[in-house]
């Protein structure tokens, strides 16, 4: 099993998760910590043969619905999990727009699932691995609570440490999802404002069907549901065919189209963009410069994406593929369904990951049946890094203990047996396992990109259709972040699995539609007039 | 309207602001969390005085003439009031907040109180500011000449400063409000209350900015030294900082003098 699984923090996942992987505080943070020594020097070869396996075959990852919840601490399950939704949606259609769609999520493969793959060849290890993991989790169901905040490795830790733990990181976590978040929409609210292509009707996707130019209003509505209606059964259908396909282990399948889905979406939807914004301020560029622009940049993301690269640049990239995928939604969603949408999707959200049945709680409890990491593809990781400080000396617990990672010295580290993910999730493994130092620990944060396509469609589609107004922009954009916090804060309070919609896009929605109707005719009153409140 | 107009009102505007932000804020991600929790309690006050006003507004019929004008006072005047009262809320939610996180975590030094009025003033300071100006700002990068209809030709001026003494007043008030609070010093928070609604009121007179910035100015400046003063400075710890000779400060950045 490889290190750095994601931990899954969550009621399912966690006392079987066979990768102990220190979770964060607030349930999304993976810390890598966990893998002993021995399971790293297992891994190694494997994730070697897997290095050349993902190059090849850039792990799939089960759709970008999968990444739309954020899994706090249910990292792999879950983003895999909602990450097949998405793929799923994606996968079942076959216009362009789908499959870009379902290439973008793709793209955010950062775990290949190579690990998958790789399982099937290291059938030895991994049930070694998993050994060695499964006395670490009887440790861990002791420590339950412990365990949850630090990594596997360090079992001893009172749970008041756990606690400030939870507090200390909270914080740094939280910012750690702003940041990127923020990015997001500031581009896609940047281009909204100023390429006009993106706010111009130019049909719609086949599964929206349903005009909305109709002369009434009810008809309007009506239209908009059935739309919402088709793309969220689309959704369900696709989030059922993924497990479907995970319990039948059609990997290969799988990878297939996430390298086609990524490979449409770095190249194509780039290059209409590109497009687009030279249009935009009139500028020529030739051919060959344009061919040589997306190259490069296709290129250089899927390997950053699907294998190895500078964690800030897989960072850059997976930010740059979400605002593209929200633009092409903000596009071509028509208005009142984009809302509709919104708001079922959040519900949906909720009922698949926190209802005993639902399609990604399966997903998940069968791949930890399988002890092996979800497809983890559709994920932002915010690395990682060090750890943690290891309480005793404890043979399966030196995964706990582990160097500072630094991404330009990944290489360098592969000699301890560090897992070779090319992304950042891989922390290095510990060089001097048994060592008691406590080094201070952090652990990465992740989220689903899903959720970033979502909250950037609703910031977008309120920059677009706000009337040239910014204060509905800025107030749906404190309500996404601070529908973050919340659920961080919440997922803290109940560890376990929580999806990132519904809070946010809850808060974004009644703030956009109260911002829209009742703050904007007031504050252009009092400008009109020059009065301060 | 050029480039420059947008850039120096933005800069006039929102470059104190800014500043502070990175300097004291930036840093550290509780204090960023309590800014935007801040913001978001500000929008939220904003959101209810809409409502009151278009409630107003519906309950009168939309006739036009002066009802207009008073309703739209009256509306001025309810939300420093509403504002007011949610900033008396944002104080309760983090006394409840800094209490529980003494609780839990008793070695690290949770944020103190002044530091979180400073932040919350700053955050409700930045909503505002951003509320008032940025529509106004966007406009400014198209089209058009100002004052073409005998209106000041330093409209934009005149609201970025505007803006600017809003947000520094925001901060201020919120330092004054919470150490109010704190020490149960209700006249504190009546001060407060009263000067919002002196500040707002004047800028009824809204075509004679000289008067409505100039003494807006002067209320900011008070209210600056009595912030000063609430937060524990003194004119000695003053002179100590203006001359570099502050040996704890000093010793705090590791420069030596």
């Amino acid at each position: 099993m490889e290190a750095g699984i994601q931990q899954r923090p969550g009621l399912v996942l966690s006392p079987r998760c066979p990768v102990a992987q220190p979770r964060g505080p607030l349930g999304g943070v993976m810390g890598r910590a966990g893998l002993p020594g021995k399971l790293a020097g297992t891994a190694r070869s494997a994730r070697r043969c897997q290095k050349l396996f993902q190059a090849l075959l850039p792990p799939w990852l089960p759709g970008a619905a999968a990444g739309r919840t954020l899994r706090l601490g249910q990292h792999r399950g879950a983003g895999g999990a909602s990450q097949g939704r998405a793929m799923l949606t994606f996968m079942a259609s076959d216009s362009e727009e789908e499959v870009c769609d379902e290439r973008t999520s793709l793209m955010s493969a950062e775990s290949p699932p190579p690990r998958c793959c790789q399982e099937a060849r290291q059938g030895l290890e991994d049930r070694e691995s998993a050994a060695q993991w499964r006395s670490q989790d009887s440790e861990e169901d002791l420590d339950e609570d412990a365990d949850r905040y630090m990594c596997s490795g360090v079992p001893g830790q009172p749970s008041g440490l756990e606690e400030e733990l939870t507090l200390k990181y909270g914080a740094k976590h939280v910012i750690m999802l702003f940041v990127p978040v923020t990015l997001c929409m500031v581009v896609v609210v940047a281009t909204i404002k100023s390429v006009r292509f993106y706010t111009e009707k130019n049909g719609q996707l086949i599964y929206t069907p349903f005009t909305e130019d109709t002369p009434s209003v009810g008809q309007r509505l009506l239209n908009s549901v059935l739309n919402t209606l088709i793309m969220i059964s689309v959704i369900v259908a696709m989030t059922i065919f993924l497990v479907v396909l995970y319990k039948y282990r059609c990997y290969k399948f799988i990878h297939g189209w996430l390298i086609m889905s990524s490979l449409m979406l770095l190249f194509l939807f780039t290059y209409i963009y590109l497009g687009e914004v030279l249009k935009t301020y009139n500028v020529a560029m030739d051919y060959p410069t344009l061919f040589l622009t997306v190259w490069n940049f296709g290129a250089v993301g899927m390997v950053c994406i699907h294998w190895k690269g500078p964690l800030v640049l897989q960072q850059a990239y997976l930010i740059m593929i979400s605002a593209l995928m929200a633009l092409v939604f903000i596009k071509y969603l028509p208005e009142w369904s984009a809302w509709v949408i919104l708001g079922a999707i959040s519900v949906y959200d909720l009922v698949a990951v926190l209802c005993p049945k639902g399609p990604l709680r399966m997903l998940v409890e069968t791949a930890q049946e399988r002890n092996e990491p979800i497809f983890p593809a559709l994920i932002y990781s915010s690395a990682m890094v060090w750890t943690v400080g290891m309480a005793k000396l404890d043979p399966s617990s030196q995964g706990a203990l582990q160097l500072p990672y630094d991404p330009e010295m990944e290489d360098s580290y592969d000699s301890f047996g560090e897992p070779s993910y090319p992304e950042v999730f891989e922390p290095p493994l510990p060089g001097y396992p048994g060592d008691e130092l406590e080094e201070e620990e952090e652990r990465g944060v992740k989220l689903g990109l899903g959720d970033f396509i979502f909250y950037s469609v609703l910031v977008g589609k309120a920059a677009a259709t706000g009337s040239g107004d910014w204060n509905t922009t800025l107030a749906c954009f404190v309500a996404i972040l601070i529908g973050l916090c919340l659920t961080l804060l919440l997922l803290a309070v109940f560890k376990k699995a929580l999806p990132a919609l519904p809070i946010s896009i809850t808060f974004g929605l009644i703030f956009y539609f109260s911002t829209d109707n009742l703050v904007r005719p007031f504050m252009d009153t009092l400008a009109s007039h020059q009065l301060y409140i | 309207m050029t480039a420059a107009v947008f850039f120096g009102c933005a800069f006039i505007a929102f470059g104190p602001a800014l500043a502070l932000y990175i300097f004291t804020i930036a840093t550290e991600p509780l204090r960023v969390i309590f800014l935007i929790i801040g913001a978001f309690f500000w929008l939220v006050s904003l959101l209810f005085s809409s409502l009151f006003w278009f409630m107003a507004r519906t309950i009168t019929d939309n006739k036009d003439g002066p009802i207009q004008k008073y309703l739209l006072i009256l509306g001025v005047l309810v939300s420093v009031l509403i504002q007011e009262m949610f900033r008396f809320v944002y104080y309760k939610l983090l006394k409840k907040a800094s209490e529980g996180l003494k609780t839990i975590n008793p070695d690290e030094t949770a944020p103190s109180m002044r530091l979180l009025a400073y932040v919350s003033g700053l955050g409700f300071g930045i909503m505002s500011g951003v509320f008032a100006f940025v529509n106004t700002l966007s406009d400014s990068l198209g089209p058009g000449t100002v004052g073409i209809h005998g209106d000041s030709p330093q409209f934009f001026l005149n609201s970025a400063f505007m803006t600017l003494v809003i947000i520094l007043l925001h901060v201020f008030w919120g330092i004054i409000f919470f150490d109010g609070c704190e020490k149960k010093k209700w006249s504190s928070l009546l001060v407060v209350l009263l000067t919002h609604l002196l500040v707002s009121a004047l800028t009824f007179i809204s075509p004679h900015y000289g008067i409505n910035l100039v003494s807006t100015y002067l209320i900011m400046v008070l209210m600056g030294i009595w912030a000063f003063f609430v937060a524990g400075g003194s004119c000695r710890s003053l002179k100590l900082c203006l001359l570099c000779q502050d040996k704890d400060f000093l010793l705090f950045n590791q420069r030596s003098r």
